[in-house]
């Protein structure tokens, strides 16, 4: 038999937004559930060293979702008509949905870039809903660097252009293996679906007007960026973390913005004490 | 050390061969100094000093010489390590036809980087 990794694969269907949709779901451990959100334009392969970490596993059921559209989740029926465009309202449905389904109780949930946006959306307006909620290089204000009408478009390679998009995001001293592996994820996303979520991410999910308004007492939240993050820079994570009172920010040195993905070893430095601190308030 | 962008690029066989449909101009600004590079093939065929004021490529990199500097060192700082980080704190500028830059981004970000590559070995 071979050596298999801790984490199976499984499908099933759920209805978002009045479409059913056939999503792809990774899972490892046993204990308190812990969904994880990727980044904008990859999939849930981000989350598998934290699921093949016995430390988190131990203590925590990991589970790690492909958005529709992303992935091994299929997009809704009918496609091939639509322009994929990620809204907050849609991105917090399509969250909230996997939690019905998988039944989960009283879960915490993590999520990097765009996913460590909408979980502040979700401390904010569903803190009964959450244990705790981790913003991996996720801020309630952004401000875009890039035109993302590049990303699709019949003469410039979709996948290429995704991947030169984000490598710079990925910091220097991360190991080479995992930098390509992490772009990698980039070049096999679908048509258009990267520039589809930047909307969420660049246009639509700033709340820094009402990010003031988490009740941490409810809903504790915890924040980490990168030090080479260009998008959403350590500045722009501690501003967010000064307006949510009694939030927790930690600036990782020498990482960029895909710390689960580029650098594990680093990641798990700084994540492990933050999953204690949830494990302890119980 | 652009002048030497030849022999860092194409000493590097993946990069030349990412490059391999590539044939254009570019200028690349280093503070007040404008350089032409003229790529074929993934190739750098030559680097030369601008000699006349409409003389230019098919797309401009500019930044000043402390910038370049430390993109090209082994282990550049924050906002420096990346075209597009440089571009995002704003201490770069791109104009000019962005498609070819666009089509072959991982080329050119990799091509401007390459005089890195006499740090990492010193």
């Amino acid at each position: 038999m071979p050596d298999f990794e801790p984490i199976t694969g499984r499908y099933f269907t759920m209805n978002v937004a009045g479409d059913d949709v056939r999503i792809y779901v990774e899972e490892a451990g046993a204990g308190i559930p812990l969904v994880c959100l990727h980044t904008a334009g990859s999939d849930a392969r981000q989350f598998r060293h934290l699921m093949c970490d016995r430390e988190v596993t131990a203590h925590f059921r990991v589970m790690a979702f492909d958005m529709p559209w992303h992935g091994k989740s299929n997009p809704p029926a009918g496609w091939q008509d639509r322009e994929y465009q990620l809204t907050t309202e849609l991105y917090r449905e399509t969250v909230l949905a996997f939690c019905t389904e998988m039944e989960l109780e009283d879960p915490a949930i993590m999520g990097c870039s765009m996913g460590g946006r909408i979980v502040l959306h979700l401390a904010l307006e569903h803190p009964e809903a959450f244990r705790a909620v981790v913003a991996l290089e996720g801020a309630d204000r952004l401000e875009p660097y890039y035109d993302t009408d590049w990303l699709h478009r019949g003469d410039v390679h979709g996948g290429e252009v995704c991947a030169g998009y984000v490598s710079g995001q990925v910091a220097p001293q991360s190991p080479d293996e995992y930098r390509w592996e992490t772009l990698w994820a980039y070049m096999q996303g679908g048509p258009g679906i990267f520039k589809g979520d930047l909307y969420f991410y660049w246009v639509d999910g700033h709340f820094d007007d009402r990010s003031g308004l988490i009740d941490t007492g409810r809903c504790p939240v915890y924040l980490l960026s990168g030090e080479y993050d260009s998008s959403c820079t350590p500045e722009r994570a501690i501003a967010t973390a000064k307006r949510i009172k009694g939030s927790r920010i930690t600036v990782m040195d020498g990482m960029g913005h895909f710390p689960m993905s580029e650098n594990p070893e680093l990641f798990r430095r700084h994540i492990l004490p933050v999953l204690e601190d949830i494990r302890n308030r119980g | 050390m652009i002048e030497k962008l030849a022999t860092y690029v194409n000493g590097n066989d993946a990069l030349v061969r990412r490059g391999r449909h590539i044939e254009c101009s570019l200028l690349v600004g280093v503070g007040d100094n404008d350089f032409i590079i003229e790529i074929k093939g993934g190739r750098v065929t030559n680097v030369r000093r601008r000699a006349i004021a409409i003389e230019s490529g098919c797309f401009a990199v500019r930044a000043s010489a402390d910038v370049w500097h430390e993109h090209w060192s082994a282990l550049p700082k924050r906002d420096h390590h990346d075209l597009f980080s440089m571009l995002a704190a704003g201490h770069a500028e791109i104009d000019g036809d962005l498609l070819p830059f666009m089509q072959n981004l991982l080329y050119f970000k990799a091509l401007l980087a390459a005089p890195r590559a006499a740090n990492e070995k010193a």
